[in-house]
């Protein structure tokens, strides 16, 4: 399956709007012509699920909405509609993610082209509602595709475009969509949407690869033990290592229809930079407008902005940063007992091989919603220009909180 | 539906031979009869357990009708996004059946248990499908422990009968009447031995529109320490002994004996199902005398209950 020749879409054919994160992505799951939606409702991802239903009760979709008892039951839902060859969407965030966590597993393994919305948001713990990146650093390894967005325009053409990738025949994954909880998801930005038409042509219809057919009939999710389970595990692996190629066939050809990518990751004024901040999601928003005053007083300061987490573009990363003498790395989550954390343990494995690494230091920061202001930025940076002085920097440390 | 035994031998079996579950398994069985009540395109939802791990080991399968295993605890939340999206495909034209009948099977422990928050969910949704439950009264997968439905008395590798336990204490979940509490369409109990009554009803189960439920008495020698050529003598037993009464509850309000129960002129003695089996041996010791007759006692509160409930007291 290739990806479909599209015509550029003329400025006068957009609609514009002003919708958040979540509305943006609830239009998209409608201009994707979604089969089955099942979802439960989590705070801060409720108003994806919420203006679906408002979609559907108008009459606006020919979805399936199952409004299901749980997250387990949510995803547990969408393998079975993806199963049997329908194009699939949930959205969660936070406990209801790690509700799912066993069926995450489940989804890429059985090689099901689900798409996963998240609005980042803080495990408990205590209770918090509130964005950090804890939840789907943690499925992290669960075999989905991850990719984060810093606008409501990013999360409306990411989600189009999931759907055309983890539906490619080379790659078979399920995606997860990912957005800052509150800080985009209840933000509204003017956002240009697609006509209809021109995401339905952009995507096509599903064609499935061995649905659960009356007429075909096969076994899907056998028990497969020490003779086989590994070699399972090896072509899930080859499919995740396909996805680059196909991400850029299919950002090509978005780009062509609307004049916007992304890239696997975004650099910002990182060519002559001594120090790259490399972060994702909304402090890159943050970051970018941090180095703009940094680089008026003659600092030599980029922002690697990355979207691609899974699969980590390791050597396209170290490529854009290597000539650095330092990447500050600012991530939201801790991962307790590790050595740094999930995003800086993916940048310095990137960097290790090569004979000159930049020095790499790595800040927690906004933990549980906790604001990221720009100062914040700035104090990592600061910190990072003294540990570069000094020729020594820690493994990681947090900021922005009361020690 | 006439069951006519001439035309069942007819339809093709939906689980080949060789599937390598344990002799005397009442579970094929089971299975073998839910075949023989199908009416077209079919799909089949299993969630973990022993029918599912026996019957695909990979890459070999046993089942010549599409079917899916995910988890344990979630086969009727799989099987709504089957329903679902056989009805949107259709729906979209893109569907080349008309209608497509979804099966989701669980054990007792996946259903009574693990399972239970997912069928609840499922049947409060009214997708249309059926729900099997093969019961053989406890997690004989993992080695048999107990679960909602193992019955009291019962020794299982949780529930020890020690110097001062006589096995599990409490008692069975009333699983099918909790199931018919939801106010789907069709409930029934269902025994291997009574294969015309079992057909009969799992045919109407896929009729109905809507969620039925089907709870299956299924013998395990292995787990039951009986031998295996009595799976089919006990799951008579557990009829006649008001273990396992046959009945239907139609839309959540009607209770119907079923023939085979309805027949019966009273319970015969508990014992009699108890000493085919050694996982209840320790009962007739002197010690536990008392505890076995409390089971008996209980046992015909039930049917008695039951009974009132069909409006036959």
């Amino acid at each position: 399956m290739r990806v479909t020749v599209v015509e550029r879409v003329p400025a006068e054919e957009m609609r514009i709007e002003g919708l958040t994160g979540d509305a943006a992505i609830a239009h998209a799951l409608k201009q994707c012509d979604i089969d089955v939606l099942a979802a439960y409702p989590i705070t801060p991802q409720t108003i994806i699920v919420e203006d679906f239903q408002k979609f559907a009760a108008n009459g606006e979709v020919q979805t399936k909405v199952i409004p299901v008892e749980s997250e387990h039951s949510a995803m547990s839902a969408c393998v079975g509609a993806s199963a049997a060859g329908a194009r699939v969407a949930t959205a969660t965030a936070s406990a209801g993610l790690a509700l799912m966590w066993e069926i995450l597993y489940c989804a890429a393994s059985l090689r099901l082209p689900i798409v996963l919305t998240i609005a980042n948001r803080a495990l408990s713990a205590p209770i918090n509602i509130h964005n950090d990146w804890s939840d789907s650093y943690g499925a992290r390894d669960s075999g989905f595709i991850q990719l984060y967005c810093q606008s409501s325009q990013e999360a409306y053409d990411t989600t189009i475009m999931a759907f055309k990738l983890a539906e490619d025949h080379r790659v078979l994954l399920p995606v997860m969509v990912c957005i800052d909880g509150f800080i985009l998801s209840h933000n509204v930005e003017r956002v240009e949407m697609l006509p209809d038409e021109a995401v339905r042509n952009f995507l096509g219809v599903r064609d499935p690869v061995l649905p659960l057919d009356p007429d075909n009939p096969i076994t899907m999710g056998p028990l497969a033990l020490t003779d086989y389970y590994f070699e399972i595990k090896e072509g899930q692996d080859r499919a995740m290592d396909a996805v680059p190629e196909v991400y850029k066939e299919v950002e090509a050809a978005f780009e062509k229809m609307t004049g916007r990518s992304y890239g696997m990751f975004e650099k910002y004024r990182t060519d002559d930079a001594e120090i790259i901040i490399l972060t994702h999601s909304t402090p890159a928003g943050t970051a970018k407008a941090v180095v703009d005053v940094l680089r008026e007083k003659g600092e030599k300061v980029g922002v690697l902005r990355l979207k691609m987490f899974r699969p980590f573009p390791a050597a396209e990363v170290a490529e854009a940063i290597k000539h650095a003498k330092a990447v500050a790395v600012f991530e939201k989550c801790r991962s307790f007992g590790a050595v740094c954390n999930p995003l800086a343990l993916e940048v310095r494995a990137a960097l290790y091989d090569l004979k000159e690494r930049p020095m790499v230091t790595d800040f927690v920061i906004g933990l549980g919603g906790r604001d990221v202001p720009p100062t914040t930025i700035v104090e990592g940076y600061e910190k990072t220009k003294e540990y570069l002085a000094k020729g020594k920097a820690p493994l990681y440390e947090t900021l922005g909180v009361r020690k | 539906m006439a069951v006519k035994l001439k035309e069942m031998l007819k339809v093709p079996e939906i689980l080949s031979s060789g599937h390598r579950m344990c002799a005397g398994c009442a579970a094929p069985t089971i299975i073998k009869l839910v075949g023989m009540a199908l009416r077209g395109p079919t799909v089949i939802c299993n969630a973990t357990g022993c029918l599912e791990v026996a019957t695909t080991i990979y890459p070999y399968t046993a089942w010549k009708v599409p079917w899916i295993h995910v988890a344990f605890e979630n086969v009727a939340a799989v099987a709504s996004g089957v329903v679902e999206a056989f009805n949107v495909l259709r729906e979209k034209g893109r569907s080349r059946y008309e209608h497509v009948d979804v099966i989701a099977i669980g054990g007792d422990g996946g259903t009574f248990d693990i399972g239970f928050g997912a069928l609840s969910g499922a049947l409060e949704r009214g997708h249309d499908f059926v729900y099997l439950v093969y019961d053989n009264g406890a997690y004989q997968n993992t080695g048999i422990q107990r679960s909602g439905a193992t019955l009291p008395g019962q020794e299982t590798t949780t529930s020890w009968a020690g110097k001062v336990e006589p096995g599990k204490r409490e008692r069975k979940k009333p699983l099918a009447e909790i199931v018919a509490a939801h106010r789907i369409p069709y409930v029934a109990t269902v025994s291997p031995y009574y294969w015309r009554d079992f057909i009969q009803k799992f045919r109407k189960a896929l009729e109905v529109e809507g969620p039925a439920f089907i709870h299956a008495f299924s013998p395990c020698p292995r787990g039951w320490r009986s031998d295996t050529s009595k799976s089919i003598e006990l799951s008579k037993l557990a009829v006649e002994t008001g273990i396992h009464p046959l009945y239907e509850v139609i839309d959540g309000k009607e209770y119907i004996m079923s023939g085979p129960s309805k027949r019966l002129k009273e319970l015969k003695p508990l014992d009699e199902y108890l000493k085919l089996q050694g996982q209840f041996k320790h009962l007739f010791t002197p010690q536990w005398e008392d505890f076995r007759k409390q089971v008996q006692e209980q046992i015909i509160e039930d049917w008695h209950l039951l009974r009132k409930k069909c409006g036959l007291e």
